[in-house]
């Protein structure tokens, strides 16, 4: 239990240490183009790399889990909200586990 | 504190009540994301109060996602540290631009209250504005959205252990869904970002599969194919620096 919050609280220091940086003691711009680069590219590979392949494993089927990343994938090229990505993602999970 | 940045100051006011006014908007999409974390807090087996406390904490979706996964794993604190300097990276430069906009005879403690207070979209309205900002819309906006986040969190983890195995597998799929919509919006548009992401698919499943690779936890593969992936595209295609850009 306690293991918990000592993990919740190392969470929050080191998140909070990388968003006061700059309001103390890092307060000039960061004008290095390859760290500015890189972090405009980290947000794109995480939640790629955090997405795939856990959304086919977290599924009672990898056949709905691989559904749901298609229809994400599609309704996501078309334009749709992140509401609607989502629920319909969970939509075809659910219509399809009722037939496998 | 001066009277210029006290609370009784009537402008102060005006701007804290127009900063919760944008903050809830804000707050209730806060909330659908923080409701579907419920599966993986379920999992790290936290409280629903643990739940709550680690949202109103951090504020960081992708970084608590990635948090929870290494206190699933039981993985060591070092990489809990590690994965949140990397994955929350983003928020240096977000910080970089905010305080840049600050006026320079601001009180310390209303500098830390703001850095608290970076995320993605706190971040976007905030810097709309324009001139010098005022912290009191940034706490508007913060003191809306940050507990509609936590609470969605704690309702989350509530409901999640009473859902029936055929919802909580429908309903796996939603984080994913919304993870989806942010990356692949955005590829359809710009071919770098698309070849970025379909590479970050690829090399994650292989890496998931793969002797000796797939023995390293979760959290450590995430962490080094994030700084690989995206070092090499920012080497390849450095984007053109902005000034006040993330």
């Amino acid at each position: 239990m306690n293991e918990k919050y000592i993990y919740i609280f190392v969470m929050w220091a080191a998140t909070y240490f990388v968003r006061v940086l700059p309001f103390t003691l890092l307060r000039k711009p960061i004008k290095n183009q390859f760290f500015q680069s890189f972090l405009h590219y980290v947000p794109y590979v995480t939640l790629a790399v955090m997405t795939f392949p856990a959304i086919i494993k977290g599924t009672q089927s990898i056949y709905s889990g691989s559904l749901a990343f298609v229809v994400g994938i599609i309704l996501s090229l078309k334009g749709f909200s992140l509401f609607n990505v989502a629920i319909a993602c969970c939509v075809s999970v659910f219509i399809l586990e009722m037939f496998i | 504190m001066n009277g210029k940045y006290s609370f009784s100051n009537p402008t102060n006011k005006s701007v804290f009540r127009e900063g919760m006014k944008d903050g809830f908007p804000i707050g209730m999409g806060y909330f659908a994301v923080a409701f579907s974390l419920c599966i993986i807090v379920n999992n790290a087996g936290l409280t629903p109060f643990q739940g709550f406390l680690s949202s109103i904490l951090c504020k960081a979706s992708a970084g608590q996602y990635a948090g929870y996964t290494v206190i699933i794993n039981n993985e060591p604190y070092i990489e809990m540290v590690i994965m949140m300097l990397v994955i929350n990276a983003r928020y240096l430069l977000m910080g970089c631009a905010e305080s840049n906009r600050l006026a320079p005879d601001i009180p310390w403690l209303m500098r830390l209250f703001m850095a608290d207070m970076v995320t993605d979209e706190i971040f976007a309205v905030t810097m709309s504005r324009p001139g010098f900002l005022n912290p009191y819309y940034t706490f508007g906006v913060g003191l809306v959205a940050g507990p509609l986040w936590a609470v969605g969190t704690a309702l989350g983890a509530m409901v999640g252990n009473l859902m029936p195995a055929n919802i909580v597998s429908a309903f796996s799929v939603a984080l994913y869904g919304m993870f989806l919509a942010v990356i692949i919006t955005p590829a359809g548009k710009d071919k770098i970002i698309a070849c970025v992401v379909g590479i970050s698919f690829i090399a994650s499943y292989l890496c998931s599969v793969l002797p000796v690779i797939s023995q390293i936890s979760e959290g450590m593969r995430i962490i080094i194919l994030t700084i690989i992936i995206a070092g090499i595209a920012a080497i390849l295609y450095p984007v053109p620096i902005e000034e006040d850009e993330a």
